[in-house]
């Protein structure tokens, strides 16, 4: 193979109270994909800042293609041949494309027009198809993150790091992407790829790195890893990879959605009339594109937003649009913002869980809040979910997004919900903490209650519903058994083609 | 140069980055004394000398702090839930206005008169504030230029009232109206401008806010709706009932400063300028300094109350224009804010 493009020896990266990359060495060859697999906290994300300079390492050396560098900041990266496609597109979206990638590179005068001769040179080289002239706010995640491979490579990367790239991508279009680091490749570029997604990731490399705690556990060329091996070396034991659901208990009609209209914040058509229903006991998957009514169909359940037209009752009754109201009556909501609508940050761990019934008894004495209520409930929570904080008085912006989410669950599954409404539970979550999540929704299903699911990865759906519906552009299709429809199927009516 | 970000920064941290920069503010501001032919130390000496070292100091301190005192109490409430009032001093004017009202045009029994101007007051700077708060709450306009604007209408409604229809029959060519009775003073330390009751009522409210804040339900859903206003929509707490609630305290707080500084020391309605000397705008600081907590105003209206007294004396014994306060407290809110960025991150000297 030659000499590696880019050679990492003995990175290490210590934060306080944390090794977050501990002597990790590693290599790209040119015309490779290296897959850089971990669970959240083994030290990718920090890998990553330091090869692109936002942070530097407190030990080890970097080699390009055999010299010693330091990398200082993004500039130096860049200078050096190493690319970044981060993981949510940082672009100006009411620019143009062509404005966009010219930011930093351009000539003073006109630099938009100069480089778009070269875009598209660059676009068509590898099979990038954009349109140099259109506003980024037109277009759809997989063209933005087009937009940003471009831009790395006008910058003349010759390593590109892709931070999970198809955690916003249907399948199709994550089809599409591979075909372009394929070419990428075949042009003799190193690629780093992270993902969640093991079969992506057996799909696509040509050799797999399994970061666990900050050290490299494992590398190994691709042929040699299975699904299995991989998460097993990931987690440090073994996971199964079966359908989760078994024998499930269905019982009375809860949740019926007759012919629901709802206009979304900009006043546009969201929901064109959805027409479902869900049984106690049961799991329904919704799946979709982000940005295709989910929100708005999960914001009418939870009380947030209003119906234009259409019915909605539960358990028989009109659904009331008060979050609070609907609480007490048994809606669980699993918001998709943990930091912004399901927790506030700069509370307590203690607060937090007590968000939905601080007004009430034991918590509240007339006006008076309780502090001990607060501090028995946090404790017993804090030990059945196993949330690891340091005490229950930390805030809990301080706290990892597993363990924000344990909050949250701890707190909305307190009692006995009817209804969850859980949007990308796991979006995010390492293995072990994706595990308990689909732990306890099963285990709420089997006490009765009935749970929406809302999610963007379709082997959670798959794995979990007992039936798949899809939404696209405000109107559902299905839902469908879950033995009934494939996922290449579920692909295809979230892009809205026909099953 | 590099800075870090801390995800926790300790108390001690925010105390000593404070404290640095209220350093650097003295500094540059001793610069200033410097440019006007001043030694900063000997002006300092003289601000320090005239007001801690010295009885009749003391009482202007006092006299100082206790507008400082209310007024910042709300603020800081105030800023904590997210609801930016830069119209405490409007608010106080209107205060003093509906308290005027009161001891001068309604016959109310004399043992009545005082608590009649002191609810008076707190109302009309209540709702002084509310127009901004339900503007906000209504149609999202933006509270900071509501209140801001709402200033200038207060102080042109007061300066209306003592040129026309309140105008004093006394007042010859002055512009204040007329004197209030005795009853409708409020007591103060004997040979003093100390109006004590007010201060006490501040330092009751200081405490009683920082347990409604920490202790209360309604504290709670303050600070849900202040922290994160997604949070608040996602629980079905009322954001918009909620911020109603806290411009009534403090619009209603600066309401009573308006009140102490009439009923206390000038004992009738006179100018804005004489009346207040900027109390609404120097509470921001005293409320920024106590960073969400009531009860620290306690320690941080005294502080500028302090400087508000030396600036008196620079005025006297060293001839600067009294307005140097401003250019004080601006200085200082500067420093204070640009330090922002060192409590949260760590620096990081080379490479």
């Amino acid at each position: 193979m030659g000499e590696p493009l880019l050679r990492l020896q003995n990175i290490t990266k210590r934060f306080p109270g944390v090794v977050a990359n501990d002597s990790v060495s590693l290599e790209v060859y040119p015309g490779e994909v290296l897959a850089l697999l971990g669970e959240n906290g083994a030290g990718k994300s920090t890998l990553i800042s330091i090869l692109y300079g936002l942070y530097r390492p407190d030990e080890g050396e970097i080699f390009i293609e055999g010299r010693p560098v330091k990398i200082a900041s993004p500039l130096d990266a860049l200078r050096l041949g190493i690319g970044l496609v981060p993981q949510h597109p940082t672009l100006v979206g009411r620019h143009t494309v062509a404005e966009n990638l010219a930011l930093g590179i351009g000539t003073p005068l006109l630099p938009a027009r100069r480089i778009v001769p070269l875009i598209e040179r660059i676009a068509q080289g590898y099979g990038l198809h954009i349109d140099p002239k259109a506003p980024v706010h037109q277009l759809s995640p997989g063209e933005k993150q087009r937009v940003e491979i471009v831009r790395a490579l006008l910058r003349g990367a010759k390593v590109l790091i892709l931070d999970e790239p198809t955690s916003v991508l249907t399948p199709q279009e994550a089809e599409a992407l591979f075909q372009v680091m394929r070419e990428l490749k075949a042009a003799g570029k190193s690629l780093i790829f992270i993902s969640h997604k093991l079969e992506e990731v057996l799909a696509i490399a040509d050799r797999c790195t399994v970061l666990r705690r900050g050290r490299v556990v494992s590398s190994l060329p691709t042929p040699e890893a299975s699904k299995t091996k991989l998460a097993q070396m990931m987690v440090g034991r073994s996971v199964s990879f079966e359908r989760k659901r078994a024998n499930p208990q269905m019982g009375e009609v809860l949740l019926r959605v007759e012919d629901l209209q709802v206009r979304s914040g900009r006043n546009l058509p969201a929901l064109r009339g959805v027409s479902f229903e869900l049984c106690a006991g049961e799991i329904l998957g919704i799946a979709g594109v982000a940005g295709n009514g989910q929100s708005e169909l999960v914001e009418v359940l939870a009380g947030l937003r209003k119906m234009e037209g259409g019915m909605v009752r539960l358990a028989g009754q009109p659904l009331v649009a008060n979050p609070a109201r609907l609480f007490a009556q048994g809606v669980a909501h699993i918001p998709e913002d943990r930091i912004h609508m399901g927790t506030v940050p700069s509370m307590s761990v203690a607060e937090n869980l007590a968000l939905r019934t601080f007004h009430q008894a034991p918590f509240a004495r007339g006006f008076l809040s309780n502090p001990a209520a607060y501090a028995a409930n946090a404790e017993a929570r804090v030990k059945e979910y196993a949330v690891a904080t340091p005490s229950i008085h930390t805030p809990s912006r301080l706290l990892s997004g597993g363990n924000i989410q344990k909050v949250i669950l701890a707190r909305e599954l307190a009692g006995q919900p009817r209804l969850i409404l859980a949007v990308h539970p796991t979006y995010g979550l390492d293995i072990g903490a994706t595990e308990q999540v689909h732990r306890v929704l099963l285990e709420k299903t089997y006490q009765g209650a009935g749970v929406l699911l809302v999610s963007e990865d379709l082997e959670e759906l798959l794995s979990l519903s007992d039936r798949i519906a899809v939404l696209y552009q405000g109107r559902l299709r299905g839902p469908y058994p879950v033995g009934q429809i494939s996922r290449e199927q579920v692909g295809l009516l979230m892009t809205g083609g026909e099953a | 140069m590099r800075l870090e970000p801390l995800a926790n920064p300790s108390r001690y941290r925010v105390l000593g980055v404070t404290l640095a920069a209220l350093g650097v503010a003295f500094v540059l501001v001793g610069g200033l004394f410097a440019a006007y032919g001043l030694h900063p130390l000997e002006a300092y000496r003289a601000m320090l000398s005239g007001t801690l070292l010295d009885a009749k100091g003391w009482q202007e301190i006092l006299r100082r702090s206790i507008p400082l005192l209310l007024i910042g109490v709300g603020l800081t409430l105030a800023f904590r839930t997210q609801f930016f009032n830069i119209g405490a001093e409007g608010q106080m004017l209107v205060g003093a206005v509906w308290a005027a009202g009161v001891a001068l045009f309604v016959p109310l029994p004399p043992w009545l008169s005082l608590p009649g101007m002191v609810l008076a007051g707190a109302l009309g700077g209540a709702l002084w504030c509310l127009v901004a708060a339900w503007l906000k709450s209504r149609l999202s306009v933006n509270e900071i230029l509501t209140t801001l604007m709402l200033n200038y209408v207060a102080q042109s409604l007061v300066i209306f009232l003592i040129n026309g229809p309140w105008k004093g029959r006394d007042a010859r060519g002055y512009i204040y109206s007329d004197r209030f009775a005795e009853y409708q003073q409020l007591a103060a330390l004997p040979g003093t401008n100390v109006h004590w009751p007010t201060l006490l009522l501040g330092v009751l409210l200081a405490l009683f806010l920082q347990l409604m804040l920490t202790r209360t339900t309604l504290g709670f859903q303050m600070r849900v709706v202040g922290e994160n206003p997604g949070a608040a929509r996602y629980l079905g707490i009322p954001g918009g009932r909620v911020i109603l609630w806290v411009a009534l305290i403090t619009g209603g707080l600066a309401g009573l400063a308006g009140v102490g500084e009439i009923a206390g020391i000038h004992h009738r309605l006179i100018e804005p300028g004489q009346l207040s000397s900027g109390y609404g705008f120097t509470a921001i600081i005293v409320a920024w300094l106590a960073r969400g907590n009531p009860a620290l105003v306690l320690l941080t209206a005294p502080l500028m109350g302090l400087i508000l007294a030396g600036g008196d004396l620079l005025k006297v014994s060293l001839n600067m224009p009294f307005r140097i306060v401003d250019v004080f407290s601006g200085v200082m809110l500067m420093c204070l804010i640009a330090s922002e960025v060192f409590v949260r991150n760590r620096v990081r000297w080379g490479r």
